[in-house]
């Protein structure tokens, strides 16, 4: 068979293919993005972004309720919005086969916290599987559905940033077509009314032993014995970086299936070998099971709970030999992601800063308004928490607040979990000021489309939510669009519509300017004759823009001729090339 | 084989994806287990950004850790500068000599540091500076940045032109394939 090199994201997908999996409904997050892109590829997958994971998981339940192998992506914390299915599909089983990744962050690469997903597999009592490189992406995609049809549960599958995002060798198979299962009417399984769910519940108790028992003798979780006078208990990357370090040194169980756990199997190796150590990111999941078993073992007393492991923590928590580099003497100055030279989110969040206004904000690429020279943001919590928290807060405060405070939010954010905030604001009525940052894409996790988009995963023509018609019907009378390339109009929508005694939502329009249908403008240049060297343009803080022998000065391989510091300029300094 | 590493570093929009893609199709088609390991997500707008490329006969980590790098590959200079700790003692740095100032120097709060190559070779690393964004341009986008520096780097490799050259025909679209060889070429010659 074929081998290639494929992102684990992507090996995932093929496992998908290849498993003859037939629905994928997701919600785009870092690190989970690209499988459902590259399952889009296939067309034998119907593929969907959903607007929330909750959508996306009951979608996916929908599909195996049909008698379909079904999927659906996200990452950790689009679980905490779909954890509400999750935990009744697992009462309920599944028809045919349904399989859940969950991608976890640890390090926060692009997360708002670093929680570990393994706790959610154990709550809801469902099995969860754990490759550790892009093979194990495929092959246990294929296993997790065999697991779940076989012990009638949804199966998760739990990736991290490092398995998710790096590539290395798959084989490639056929795909399989499994038949498709007929749908039965069984109100005992499927309708979870307290009579059926309380008869539901010892069985999925049952399972769960059911599925300790495979987790002893199963391939899944397997025995590498080494050297007997330390024994690993480890999984995932973790696996990887124990294995780096010592070979074949040392003896290794790596576990497959980090949910159930083990019980002889585990108590088995510890007999092996002199000491017992768990290498595990996060959480000491693991290591808690062994202490439950009454084993004596090491884990989190040797490793962190916060970010991700390497080789060289693994080598040096374990007293194995270091090297470590030769750094430059001297501080050199950080480099944080920025927004993008004419990113239609500066014009706003300067209005916002130039106004002093309580910013509270959401999850996006505008969550980089936070940063100085903008420093327009107060809060960042989850997805939809501006608007709704917007809205406590101006309970709180009263008028003192609504004339200053606004919440932020993007397009894709406003249909994931906006709109009920938005709801809030006007049947609860405060007089808040609401900002959709449309920018006609979800961007940060790479142009995915949406709801407000008017294309769907393909890229094929879709059905458009009508933003203005939308906020309407969910009770704001007062909706206004403004451009944020156009500085006046900006400051003109914050202050009216702050000053107004009733909510109000500003639509501020203009799409990403990384879309490629999106045309950049000749770039602009500094007229030194004309610059007095104030630096209010620096307030912007366009990566474009820049002090050059004390002149400001611009990139013109970065900026895309936005005018939005033409506009700012009082000396007229900011001059076109278009000729 | 002892596995090798390779970091290819810059900043975010720079174009490693490409150079990391490159690489890997090249070390696959040679035999090599390959692991190569990459930033998405919000890292990518403009931060500092690196790419772990690894090969040999079993490649077990995803990443590179400190003082394991046999070459650092980097887009700027700065960049360079803060991952020098990755590499090995005797490891090898091919910089382009671009400069992109980070926002704290754009604001003010910081400067750019100067004299960063001959600071890199006082530490004792061996620097291959040059630039890398002129040759792009002379071979006709500043966007072939990437395959200038991968050309520079085919010479630390006992890699065939053939088989670099095949890589790059996987991996580009062909209406891009002369500039890239153009670059590819503009880059190895010293």
């Amino acid at each position: 068979m074929k081998k290639t090199l494929m992102l684990g994201n992507q090996a995932v997908a093929r496992g998908l293919y290849e498993a003859g999996c037939c629905v994928a409904s997701s919600y785009p997050g870092t690190p989970s993005t690209e499988i459902t892109e590259f399952a889009a590829t296939y067309d034998d997958i119907a593929c969907e972004w959903a607007p929330n994971e909750k959508v996306a998981m009951e979608a996916a339940f929908g599909a195996c309720l049909g008698g379909k192998r079904s999927f659906c992506a996200m990452k950790h914390v689009g679980l905490n919005v779909a954890a509400d299915p999750l935990f009744t599909i697992s009462y309920t089983g599944v028809n045919a086969g349904m399989v859940i990744v969950v991608a976890d962050d640890a390090g926060m690469h692009s997360s708002q916290n670093e929680q570990d997903s393994r706790h959610y597999a154990a709550s809801a009592k469902v099995p969860m599987l754990e490759p550790s490189d892009s093979a194990e992406c495929l092959e246990f995609v294929k296993r997790a559905y065999e697991i779940s049809e076989r012990f009638d549960t949804p199966v998760i599958l739990k990736m991290c940033t490092r398995v998710a995002h790096s590539q290395s060798l798959v084989e490639l198979s056929d795909r399989v077509e499994p038949e498709a299962k007929p749908y039965e009417k069984n109100p005992a399984k499927y309708i979870m009314m307290p009579g059926f769910a309380k008869k539901r519940h010892p069985i999925v108790e049952q399972r769960t032993l059911d599925l300790i028992a495979f987790a002893e003798t199963d391939s899944i979780n397997r025995v590498e014995m080494g050297g007997t006078s330390l024994g690993i208990i480890t999984s995932s990357t973790s696996y990887q970086y124990v294995k780096e370090v010592f070979g074949d040194s040392v003896s290794v169980l790596k576990l497959g299936m980090v949910h159930p756990l083990p019980v002889d199997l585990i108590k088995d190796f510890a007999a092996k070998v002199d000491r017992l150590v768990v290498v595990e990111e996060l959480d000491d999941v693991i290591e808690t099971h062994c202490r439950k078993l009454g084993l004596a073992v090491e884990g989190k007393s040797l490793f962190p709970v916060i970010g991700e492991f390497s080789q060289n923590l693994v080598a040096s928590a374990l007293g194995a030999d270091v090297n470590g580099g030769t750094a430059l003497s001297e501080e050199l100055p950080v480099r944080p992601p920025v927004m993008c030279a004419g990113c239609p989110h500066r014009g706003l969040f300067y209005t916002l800063a130039k106004n002093k206004i309580t910013v509270l904000g959401d999850i996006g690429c505008y969550t980089l308004g936070a940063q100085a020279p903008l420093c327009a943001m107060d809060t960042t919590i989850c997805m939809g928490a501006s608007i709704s928290g917007l809205h406590g807060f101006n309970k709180a405060r009263g008028e003192e607040s609504e004339s200053k405070t606004v919440g932020v939010i993007g397009d894709s954010t406003f249909m994931h979990s906006g709109m009920t905030g938005l709801v809030n604001v006007s049947y609860n009525a405060t007089n808040s000021t609401v900002i959709i940052l449309d920018n006609s894409i979800t961007g940060m996790t790479g142009h995915q489309q949406n709801p407000t988009t008017g294309y769907n995963i393909k890229g094929d023509p879709a059905a458009k939510v009508d933003l203005e018609a939308l906020c309407r019907a969910l009770g704001i009378q007062r909706v206004r669009v403004v451009d944020p390339y156009d500085l006046a109009a900006c400051d003109a929508a914050v202050k009216e519509e702050l000053a107004v005694k009733e909510p109000s939502v500003i639509i501020s329009r203009r799409p990403c300017v990384l879309l490629k249908n999106v045309k950049a403008n000749p770039p602009l240049t500094v007229n030194p004759d004309k610059c007095r060297a104030c630096k209010k343009c620096m307030k912007l803080g366009c990566p474009a823009i820049s002090m050059k022998n004390g002149k400001a000065s611009v990139d013109p391989t970065l900026c895309v001729g936005c005018d939005v510091c033409k506009q700012l300029c009082a000396f007229d300094a900011f001059e076109s090339t278009a000729k | 084989m002892e596995t090798k590493n390779i970091m290819i570093v810059g900043v975010g929009g720079q174009g490693s994806l490409l150079a990391s893609k490159l690489l890997g199709r090249l070390l696959m088609d040679q035999g090599y287990d390959v692991k190569v390991s990459e930033v998405h997500g919000m890292s990518q707008r403009g931060g500092s950004v690196v790419t772990y490329v690894r090969y040999g006969d079993k490649v077990y980590s995803p990443v590179i850790d400190k003082g394991q790098a046999d070459a650092i590959v980097s887009f700027e200079l700065l960049e360079a500068a803060r991952w020098t700790e990755y590499l090995k003692k005797d490891g090898q740095i091919i910089v382009n000599t671009q400069q992109i100032d980070p926002m704290p120097v754009i604001t003010g709060a910081a400067s750019y540091p100067e004299d960063l190559v001959a600071k890199m070779q006082a530490s004792g690393h061996k620097v291959d500076a040059f630039d890398a964004l002129s040759l792009a341009n002379e071979a006709g986008s500043s966007k072939a940045v990437n395959i200038v520096l991968m050309g520079r780097l085919s010479h630390y490799f006992d890699i065939s032109d053939e088989a670099w050259l095949s890589a790059l025909e996987a991996c580009v679209p062909p209406k891009f394939l002369e500039l890239n060889k153009k670059a590819f070429a503009l880059g190895k010659a010293l």
